[in-house]
């Protein structure tokens, strides 16, 4: 295949019309190194479209205000738009309005979690946060495939708490399934927390049969949703997890929000780990009583403009609709698992062809590190992501130091795929690998 | 041949498969290991210092890493063995100021000899990390060996 500086027009894709989207984002017409931008790192962050951008500068224009504070006009209108932006977040991912928590992002969602745990263990919260309340004994259950942001607030909640930290084995290709799972949840289990969609192997979690374990055994289920809300049709009620964690900037949206879901009876009862003004109802000069959820965690500013922008992103997607744009990723899953698995000498990470995966694929290139991969990449105009992707231990166990990552989104198209695999080809003979 | 070749001098991808002084240093007057959190590249550098504690006696490196890390950790050993603290001072220096260099000027080929081929790294901001791991394990081993051999 060759690399000519013209881009070709996206072929038609099963669910979306990808070069109608392409339009609506203007960073992706730019060049990279002098080659149209294949941009494939949306797993990271993704871009923007202009109804995003222009959603939060109008809403700065003109509706700016301090959003549940004093009785202006203008305090009504900004906190109508705070609060409609809430409420629909909460209609995409299945959710009551009081059961969707603003948080600065997803890691962040997560510690309120571990955070509020550790409070309650502390005494903190009345009995109702006994459900939350680890000590010497209890165990904290996650994968070996996290994500460290799904990984550190658990190791730190097990330290302050005196609770085991246990782990899902993974196989050899980094993938679980529930017998694993089983095999460490057990009646000592109080939490289990894992990723619905890896953001290395892109593995699909048995999220429903692991909730019906933990749950069988009287444990809390957290769902790291970041890799799952913005490329599938996500429901948490019916998933029957009991928190959730997403950010928006992975979606379309701004940065510096994320999302907290909780089911509402366990965010009530969760005593709220960060502390201050517009979280309370009395405050003495000794104490403070906290509202319920959402407004219990939410102290201080919050980022208003942001959750305007999400909430245009959240509509974006839902015109597009979230079942075209799953068929549309794993249409480009199964080519780049197709296309990679073609180039010899080269390792994919996760289960090959016939399991469906997000659309994202790792890959190690035997005697070329990483780094010098994606550096080959970025001179065609790829962008992908190099390193260990937040996930130290999961590289460990696959014997791995870090891969490179190419993932899709909404706008990326097979050509952009088959440039990858392309370039991809030729970075063992660059730096003179021989097989 | 792509802007690549800029990064990619035949110096560097010669060094990265050679690795002079990759090994582990016997009874090194000290030793540093030092970790680049974001790609989780690493190495681990020792020196020997001479009798007097004024010259570079041995070096001797095990580390993990990618092309421009390890190529830079085979030229450092070329140049800083045999030669005495003072030197060493200078060449760290000398490849610090050229690597923070964004591209700019010309390097100190009189000083840093075949080291200028690393000149190309510093037009690449996310790499320059790279290029420095094995000097910035050197420096600190020379400060450790330097106060060991004072204190004796």
């Amino acid at each position: 295949m060759t690399l000519d500086s013209k881009q070709s027009a996206p072929a038609p894709s099963r669910g979306l019309d990808v070069a109608a989207i392409r339009r609506d984002f203007p960073y992706l017409a730019q060049e990279l190194n002098g080659f149209p931008l294949a941009y494939l790192d949306s797993g990271a962050t993704a871009q923007r479209p202009v109804a995003v951008l222009d959603a939060e500068r109008a809403f700065l224009e003109h509706a700016n205000a301090a959003v549940h504070r004093g009785a202006s006009t203008l305090v009504g209108t900004s906190t109508t738009a705070f609060e409609d932006a809430r409420a629909t977040v909460a209609r995409f991912v299945g959710a009551g309005e009081r059961e969707i928590v603003w948080a600065e992002n997803a890691t962040d969602a997560i510690n309120i979690v571990a955070l509020g745990m550790a409070d309650a263990a502390a005494g903190l919260g009345g009995p109702e946060a006994d459900v939350f309340r680890l000590a010497a004994g209890d165990e904290i259950v996650v994968t070996e495939a996290e994500h460290h942001a799904d990984l550190i607030p658990w190791q730190r909640l097990a330290a302050k708490t005196g609770a085991t930290l246990r782990f899902v084995p993974v196989n050899d290709d980094g993938t679980w399934g529930i017998d694993d799972a089983a095999s460490v949840i057990g009646p000592n289990t109080k939490l289990v927390a894992f990723a619905h969609v890896s953001n290395v192997t892109g593995h699909i979690a048995p999220v429903t049969d692991v909730v019906e374990l933990a749950h069988r055994h009287g444990a809390l289920v957290l769902l790291d949703a970041c890799q799952s809300v913005p490329h599938r049709p996500t429901d948490f009620a019916a998933l029957g997890v009991d928190f959730a964690a997403f950010s928006a900037h992975k979606m379309l949206g701004p940065n510096g929000i994320g999302v907290l879901y909780g089911r509402e009876h366990l965010l009530d009862a969760l005593p709220p780990a960060r502390t201050g003004g517009s979280t309370i109802t009395t405050v003495t000069m000794e104490s403070a009583q906290f509202l319920p959820s959402p407004q219990r965690f939410e102290a201080g500013t919050q980022p208003v403009s942001q959750a305007v922008g999400l909430a245009e992103a959240v509509r974006y997607l839902e015109r597009l609709d979230m079942q075209r744009v799953h068929e549309h990723e794993v249409e480009l899953a199964e080519l780049l698992v197709d296309e990679v698995s073609r180039i010899p000498g080269i390792r994919l990470v996760g289960s090959g062809a016939g399991v469906e995966r997000g659309a994202l694929a790792s890959v190690d290139v035997p005697g070329v590190h990483a780094h010098d991969v994606g550096q080959f990449l970025d001179s065609r105009g790829i962008a992908v992501r190099v390193g260990h992707h937040c996930a130290q231990p999961l590289h460990r166990r696959l014997g791995l130091r870090a891969t490179t990552r190419a993932s899709a989104y909404v706008y990326t198209t097979a050509d952009e795929v088959r440039r990858f695999t392309a370039a991809l080809a030729e970075v063992r003979p660059f730096f003179g690998v021989t097989a | 041949m792509s802007d690549l070749s800029g990064l990619y001098q035949e110096l560097i991808l010669d060094h990265s498969k050679r690795r002079v002084g990759d090994g582990a240093l016997e009874a090194p007057h000290a030793s540093h290991h030092e970790l680049n959190p974001t790609c989780g590249d690493e190495i681990t550098l020792g020196i020997r210092l001479d009798a007097s504690g004024t010259k570079v006696e041995a070096l001797g490196w095990e580390g993990d890493g990618c092309s421009i890390s390890m190529a830079s950790a085979s030229a450092l050993t070329e140049l800083v063995v045999g030669t005495d603290t003072a030197h060493v001072r200078e060449l760290i220096d000398g490849f610090r100021a050229m690597l923070r260099s964004q591209g700019a000027g010309e390097p100190d080929e009189d000083l840093l000899g075949d080291a200028i081929a690393f000149h190309g790294v510093s037009k690449y901001v996310m790499r320059v990390k790279c290029a420095m791991l094995s000097w910035v394990a050197l420096e600190a081993c020379l400060i450790e060996a330097e106060a060991r051999a004072t204190q004796v």
